[in-house]
């Protein structure tokens, strides 16, 4: 046997033996934790710096989104809503993206949106789009009734862009 | 199931935190393990090519037979613990084959094979091997569950106390008495299964007295100090210890067992003072015994002058190995390339990381120790993961005596610490130490598959609280 194959050998044997440690780090790694945290709606934060930095390249319909006054504009607008936000309650500022999946709502565990509100029923409401993409709320037979703004839903029924969805002391709304 | 929360001073920035349902990740393990099969095939190979120029005609047998237990374990595994750590049998398998592969490197030797002491070993060492995966199989099939153990807390103590107490009535083999031969069968090593037994009797005995060991405690210079009388265990145990140092003149043994009682008692109670007082016990043992116990004042005269023991002819074992590790530099001398084999007794067995310190150098030293971190690591996170106090403690127990046995024998081969007779897990030559920590590790892969499991969901409940009904 050659001396330089000898040395290839010896020193491949060990980078073979380091990789073996690294991949089995790495399945460590994998396994450190047990919850996936997914960053959502990153682009449609109001004040947050990186956001300014992109609002120059950003169309000129974006930039109207991020300040309050230019959403009521876009309500008569055609256009489906990407996110249902909660405007008032204890979870105030979540957003859920709308990605076609039922949104059930509720103080049951299970649900997408787990309400912790005393006026609110296990399985509340839910929110669905119908073939067309169109978003539809439906009252689950709640104690207390859903409200698309100052009417109780007895019928599944399209939500409006920006019309508020009372639940209990939770209010939820779709946006663009 | 998914909840969604907002995160504070994100405006309306949110993330979703959903529970990643625990994958049983045997996949992971299968690749790692052919990973791990085909690293000693390697070595195997680069042995014969450096010392014959040829590829070693044993190569097919030796990576079939590695193979195959790897195989058999791994299919064990899927059936049996479905959602175990998909660490322990792969990293345990690429030890047991960088071991074989040493083994049958240093029986290779000349040198060795002049000495009248000295037997080829590899054969013996598959043998073994394959022996400590039947037993791997044997727990993951009938240990249904770890805490069936549990029952069996006082039943531990006298089995672990008669395998300790047993090797004092055999003769003393190389100085110490650590053997139990039986005619014609050959000898048995009881310690390396007495860590396991004890392990059990620690953590059931340590679940129940945990409380009282940790909160009757009185506050002084900030170390809490337990009352007289829950000293008793600690105080028998390291008597008891100290009679296996005097008795059997093993430090070795009497160290582990030690040691793990003192970590185990520590992770019980979260009482640094235990520690301290372990600590402290421990080193006015060792310098008592060593004071007065010949072999044992042999070991620390050998471990203080290394190289007048290796002018006078009287111990040139470490000196050896020293010279190994300095002649391996960083890269080694690769495979079939040292002269560890100078080493003579015992070269193979308690100084077979002087081999890898020569032939693969500081680099692969490192990964070898890495590797038996991570053992160590992957038993302490399921110690965390498990939800039954009893199996923490086992989980803790297993591996904390691992940890410390790996460190006594590198820490005594490197001359950090008196050299002990206790072999390198899964690596030195030995059947009793390769199929006592096959054992271990079936034991915590089966304490990580509950651990791992997912949980039962809770019973749904969510009419606990009425909802209030708005009343006009």
């Amino acid at each position: 046997m050659s001396e330089l194959t000898l040395t290839v050998m010896r020193l491949g044997f060990l980078a073979v033996l380091w990789l073996f440690v690294i991949v089995a780090v790495q399945v460590i790694r994998s396994d450190l934790f047990g919850t996936r945290v997914t960053q959502r709606g990153s682009r449609r934060g109001g004040d947050t710096r990186p956001q300014r930095a992109q609002a120059p390249a950003a169309p000129p319909q974006q930039r109207q989104q991020q300040q309050p006054g230019g959403r009521r504009a876009d309500r008569g607008r055609r256009g489906a809503p990407t996110k249902l936000v909660v405007s008032e309650g204890s979870l105030t500022g979540t957003t859920v993206a709308l990605q076609g999946q039922t949104i059930s709502l509720g103080r049951a565990h299970d649900s997408t949106i787990v309400l912790d509100d005393d006026y609110a029923s296990s399985r509340h409401a839910r929110i669905y789009p119908d073939r067309d993409g169109q978003w539809i709320v439906e009252d689950l037979g709640s104690t207390n009734g859903t409200y698309l703004d100052r009417t109780r839903l007895t019928t599944p029924t399209p939500i409006p862009l920006g019309a508020p969805i009372r639940i209990g002391k939770t209010v939820i709304e779709l946006r663009k | 199931m998914s909840a969604i929360s907002p995160i504070p001073n994100s405006g309306s920035n949110t993330t979703t935190i959903s529970t990643v349902g625990a994958p049983s990740r045997r996949n992971t393990e299968l690749a790692l393990l052919a990973f791990a099969v085909l690293l000693p095939c390697f070595a195997y190979a680069n042995v014969g090519l450096a010392l014959d120029g040829e590829m070693p005609s044993g190569m097919l047998g030796y990576g079939i037979g590695l193979g195959l237990m790897a195989g058999v374990g791994h299919l064990v595994v899927r059936k049996f613990a479905k959602y175990a750590d998909p660490l322990l049998l792969p990293l345990a398998t690429l030890l047991n084959g960088i071991g074989l592969v040493i083994i049958w490197r240093l029986d290779q030797s000349p040198r060795l094979m002049a000495r009248k002491a000295f037997a080829p070993a590899a054969t013996n060492q598959l043998l073994f091997s394959a022996l400590g995966i039947a037993l791997f199989v044997a727990v993951l099939i009938f240990l249904k569950d770890h805490r069936i153990l549990q029952r069996y807390t006082y039943i531990s103590m006298a089995v672990a106390l008669a395998l300790l107490v047993a090797p004092m009535f055999f003769p003393a083999v190389y100085g110490a008495r650590i053997w139990i031969t039986i005619p014609g069968l050959g000898s048995i090593q009881p310690g390396e299964f007495a860590k396991i037994v004890l392990s059990i009797f620690f953590a059931g005995y340590l679940m129940v007295k945990r409380d009282a060991l940790a909160l009757a405690s009185r506050r002084f210079m900030g170390l809490y100090l337990p009352r007289g009388r829950d000293l008793g265990p600690i105080l028998a145990v390291w008597a008891f210890s100290i009679l296996i140092l005097v008795f059997e003149t093993d430090l070795g043994t009497s160290l582990l067992f030690f040691g793990m009682f003192v970590v185990m008692l520590y992770v019980a109670t979260e009482r640094t003072s235990w520690i301290v007082f372990g600590l402290l016990m421990s080193a006015v043992g060792a310098v008592a015994v060593a004071s007065f116990e010949h072999h044992v004042q042999q070991r620390v005269d050998a471990w203080q002058h290394p190289f007048d023991a290796f002018k006078d002819g009287s111990s040139d074992q470490i000196a050896q190995a020293l010279m190994a590790f300095g002649s391996g530099g960083v890269f080694g001398t690769g495979w079939g390339q040292g002269h560890s084999d100078l080493i003579g007794f015992a070269a193979n067995s308690d100084f077979i990381l002087a081999t890898v310190g020569e032939e693969l150098g500081l680099a692969g030293v490192m990964a070898i120790l890495l590797i038996y971190g991570l053992i160590v690591e992957r038993g302490v996170r399921t110690a965390l993961a498990a939800r039954d106090p009893f199996g923490k403690l086992l989980a803790t127990g297993l591996s904390g005596a691992f940890a410390i046995q790996v460190f006594v024998v590198a820490g005594g081969v490197m001359g950090l610490i008196p050299l002990t007779g206790m072999t390198m897990p899964f690596m030195a030559q030995g059947g009793s130490s390769v199929i006592a920590n096959w054992a271990l590790i079936a034991v915590l892969i089966k304490i990580s598959d509950t651990a791992r499991r997912p949980a039962p969901a809770p019973a749904p409940n969510p009419d606990a609280e009425m909802t209030q009904v708005v009343r006009p």
